[in-house]
């Protein structure tokens, strides 16, 4: 097979096309975009020469070129034949510049499809025509929906396996139609075709008699994928803040939907203020109005305090400001999602810290049915209530992908843990508003003559972290502190009486703990508070909440074989005996701090000697 | 299914925007950022962008090259000129250990790539304590490339554990990373070779006069043509050094570039021949072609 590929496009004033290929490799997949690149000339004779060489040594084709083995990038992938992540592709036509992502069609696919859609316009999903729609056809087209996508190329593939067949065919497109009546996309056209020989992707076929269509890519070529962002209210979310000299003064960011003209009024977001756009820097330079899609630096009349994370706006269709909404999860990590456990939550540009305060529901991929759930395994979909520290700017998904979107990171591995799209404000949000009060925590630690501060004891049950909290409580007491010891027993018997000792519970017991704490440091008290607090991530979430030195993590580091041994309420006995569940350092982990503000080896040492230590470190800390 | 408009952005402006935009995530995020200098049309264009991104305030971090001592002479005149006109500080980087060893193309073939480019980048990213580093590289220059996310995390080691990537959904980037691990990004990833040559004609951007077509002096070796950049490069038996009209579509080592036969001798030119030319753009490249992996095994190992 000679190289006889047509000559690469020259325009440069090409628009773009983003798309997804749906479908695994034995669908054809990886051979239809092989088959796109070589007919408009992107892949030059080296490459095909490396490709005939790996045909013979990889290949499942015989004597044909194998194309898929032009996609699998990495070393492991050509030597198993298996697509491992998401790969993107690059072809230009006469009128278009294409950019494919390539997602795998069965390891990790709701990852690497969800990464692929979100930044997609079009997606084409592979058939096999033999096959028909299979279960893996309609999870690719919800997940497609799900993320907002509005055109559909269904691609009837390997149409020279039955005989170029029109009613097999049609019934293909029937059922196509029939399941996808629900997922919202605007257009779905259908071609049969063989991306193995060709037919009906850059060329007309002949052994297709009775289509009478165009090519696949000339309709890729010319349809109108632009959800005309342009037409949408002004979204400009803010990256910096532009500030070389005291004679300038603007904002850069990226314009998310919407135009811009000079002497428009806007909204900034946050501080619900309007001001005039006075300046409009594009990459050109100086302009008088922008549009969507466009990283610009705009210069405001009014000096007005607007920083990375807000969002200048339209004033008539101002975005939701808000700290509780609802919105779908999809969930990336192998470690399942828990309701109240808290993660750092990152739109386009502003980030804060987030706890889901309840899965709704889980949404099965198969079917689109909704089903009760506890915890979201990785791979799944879940409808979520979520509270954030701070307010946050945002918009419906499927109003604006741009503002309507964030990922969660694990504050311990720094890991993308899920995807978010947001549905709307919670009610809560907008109907309890933040009380100001004229007396304050300052006026409170003055009265009382002490610097409130929270210290938090954490380690294994029977570790000694009461003992030495109740003695450091008597001492403190003594010297004329206000104080207020909160122990995790005794929370049980109250206020959380509701919980359990599951997972889930655990983290709530911590962050309802912490925020009583948070109170009672607000009242001007210096907070014991006494819980095992296993896990990390609970614990940067109770400190997140306090201001810089007001809150210690105290490690009251006990063996477990000594506290086993020492076993003050009989707990290890019966974890050990099989008769609680979840017992922490049983057959539920202990995380040991990594970084403790202060580290008592409380095996060595009497609980007085640890008292001392304590008190001279809060000394030391000007705490005292 | 005519438009019923034309585009008001092209896919230029969609690359020049999203570049831009990446860069000033880079500069919010990260407390010590530095750009990879390698001089050739790639980095041309990457600080034509950088200058945007921040216009008018200055870029905020400063440029790194790794010296291997064996660049074309023109490009380093190129490269001095940089500070001045952009405003911006150059840092020059060479593995000392490496140059007292006399590690050369000649005699040490894949080791000299790893010394004096991998483990002198390591070398001098450790050594400024550079956070994040910028480069750029695209993904239509080789298949690992294309698996590659923007924001690419490396160990401590500078490894890249192609497996285990952080998912890059819509335009949102994670910059959060463990205390010993490093971050590459890649603002020019979506962009292909010509996408760049038709950027550098729009916006007429400098390049270095290698990439013109001229005549210049080269010897035929391992079916390249090799230019005899200075008095170094050690002639074999048989071997003669010609005069040929000859340009570069990469830039280098000039004892590992290969050089094309071209009488492009302006952009123009140079776009139409790129646009007819039937040869990857890293065939030039002596370092790529030892293994069918040797891009992957090179950046496990912390290459750029």
């Amino acid at each position: 097979m000679a190289n006889t590929a047509l000559p690469r496009a020259k325009k440069d004033n090409k628009s773009l096309l983003r798309f997804i290929t749906c479908g695994s490799v034995d669908d054809g997949k990886s051979t239809l975009i092989g088959r796109l690149l070589y007919e408009t000339g992107q892949i030059y004779d080296d490459q095909f020469k490396t490709l005939q060489e790996e045909t013979n040594k990889y290949g499942t084709t015989g004597k044909d070129i194998d194309f898929a083995l032009l996609l699998d990038g990495l070393q492991s992938e050509r030597e198993q034949g298996i697509t491992i992540d998401v790969a993107y592709r690059y072809f230009s036509s006469e009128k278009r510049k294409y950019i494919i992502a390539d997602t795998p069609g069965h390891e990790q696919y709701t990852r690497n499809m969800v990464t692929g859609a979100s930044t997609a316009n079009l997606a084409v999903v592979l058939i096999d025509a033999r096959k028909g729609i299979l279960d893996q056809t309609k999870r690719h087209s919800f997940i497609s929906s799900l993320l907002g996508i509005k055109h559909i190329v269904l691609a009837v593939n390997k149409i020279d396996l039955i005989d170029y067949d029109k009613k097999i065919f049609d019934n293909i497109v029937k059922d196509f139609q029939n399941f996808s009546q629900d997922l919202n996309f605007e257009t779905i056209k259908t071609f049969p075709i063989s991306a193995r020989y060709g037919d009906n992707i850059t060329g007309l076929s002949k052994n297709v008699s009775w289509y009478e269509g165009s090519t696949m890519l000339e309709y890729l070529d010319n349809i109108d994928v632009d959800s005309d962002m342009e037409a949408q209210p002004l979204r400009f979310p803010v990256q910096a803040g532009v500030r070389p000299n005291h004679d300038f003064r603007g904002i850069s960011g990226t314009l998310a939907s919407g135009k811009l003209n000079i002497n428009d009024t806007a909204l900034i977001a946050k501080s619900n203020q309007k001001t005039k756009i006075n300046r409009i820097i594009s990459p050109n330079g100086e302009t008088k109005k922008a549009v969507a899609g466009q990283a610009l630096t705009l210069c405001l009349e009014d000096e007005i305090d607007i920083s990375r994370g807000d969002i200048l706006a339209c004033s008539k269709f101002p975005p939701s400001i808000a700290d509780q909404f609802r919105a779908k999860l999809i969930w990336f990590n192998d470690a399942p999602m828990i309701p109240g456990r808290s993660y750092i939550l990152r739109t386009m540009t502003d980030e804060t810290n987030a706890t889901i305060t309840k899965l709704q529901c889980q949404i099965d991929i198969n079917d689109f049915s909704r089903k009760a759930a506890k915890e979201l395994e990785i791979n799944c979909i879940g409808v979520c209530n979520f509270s954030t520290q701070d307010k946050i700017v945002f918009d419906a998904y499927s109003d604006n992908k741009a503002t309507g979107s964030f990922i969660l990171i694990d504050r311990m591995t720094n890991d993308t843990v899920g995807a978010g799209l947001i549905e709307y404000p919670l009610w809560r949000s907008q109907n309890v508003q933040w009380q100001s009060l004229d007396i304050d925590k300052q006026a409170r630690s003055i009265q009382k003559q002490q610097t409130p501060f929270v210290l938090w004891f954490t380690g294994l049950s029977g570790a000694g972290k009461s003992t030495v909290a109740n003695l450091l409580e008597k001492k403190l007491n003594s010297i004329g502190k206000h104080t207020y010891l909160l122990d995790g027993d005794n929370v049980r018997h109250g206020l959380n009486r509701d919980l359990g000792f599951t997972e889930g519970d655990r983290v709530e017991n911590i962050r309802r703990v912490s925020e009583v704490g948070k109170l009672m440091a607000d009242a001007g008290l210096i907070v014991l508070i006494s819980l095992i607090s296993p896990f990390r991530s609970e614990r940067e979430m109770a400190k997140s909440i306090f201001g810089e030195n007001e809150f210690l993590e105290v490690f009251v580091d006990t063996p477990i074989e000594v506290c086993a041994k020492r076993d003050p309420k009989g707990l290890y006995k019966k974890a050990m005996d099989g008769e609680i569940k979840n017992f922490t350092g049983i057959d539920s982990p202990y995380e040991n701090p990594e970084n403790p503000d202060i580290h008592l080896a409380a095996s060595e040492n009497t609980p007085e000697d640890l008292v001392t230590k304590v008190e001279a470190d809060l000394r030391k800390r000007k705490l005292l | 299914m005519p438009r019923k408009t034309p585009p008001k952005l092209t896919h230029l402006d969609f690359l020049e925007s999203e570049t831009i935009h990446i860069f000033r995530e880079v500069a919010a995020n990260f407390v010590n950022p530095v750009m990879l200098y390698s001089i050739g049309k790639d980095s041309s264009v990457l600080l034509h962008l950088a200058k945007k991104a921040f216009y008018p305030a200055k870029i905020p971090f400063p440029l790194l090259h790794i010296d291997t001592t064996w660049k074309f002479r023109e490009m380093i005149i190129f490269r001095d000129k940089i500070p001045e006109k952009y405003d911006i500080e150059m840092l020059v980087y060479t593995n000392k250990d490496g140059t007292s060893k006399n590690i050369n193309p000649f005699d040490h073939g894949s080791k000299y790539t790893y010394v004096m480019k991998t483990q002198a980048l390591r070398q001098a990213l450790d050594k400024n304590k550079f956070d994040a580093a910028i480069g750029g590289a695209r993904r239509d220059e080789e298949k690992s490339r294309a698996k590659e996310r923007i924001f690419s995390y490396r160990n401590k080691q500078h490894g890249w554990d192609p497996k285990n990537q952080k998912p890059e959904i819509w335009s949102i980037y994670n910059t959060h990373m463990q205390e010993n691990e490093s971050v590459r990004i890649f603002p020019l990833s979506n962009w292909t070779e010509n996408d760049i040559w038709q950027y550098i004609l729009r916006e007429n951007i400098e390049i270095v006069p290698l990439y013109y077509a001229k005549e210049r002096p080269i010897v035929a070796r391992d079916d390249m043509m090799i230019m005899q950049d200075d008095d170094r490069l050690p002639l074999k038996k048989n071997e003669e050094v010609e005069m040929k009209s000859i340009r570069f579509r990469t830039l280098g080592c000039y004892p590992l570039t290969g050089a094309v036969e071209s009488t492009a001798d302006t952009i123009e030119k140079i776009v139409e021949e790129i646009l007819k030319v039937k040869i990857s753009e890293r065939q030039g490249r002596l370092i790529d072609n030892n293994e069918k992996d040797s891009m992957e095994k090179k950046k496990r190992e912390g290459y750029f």
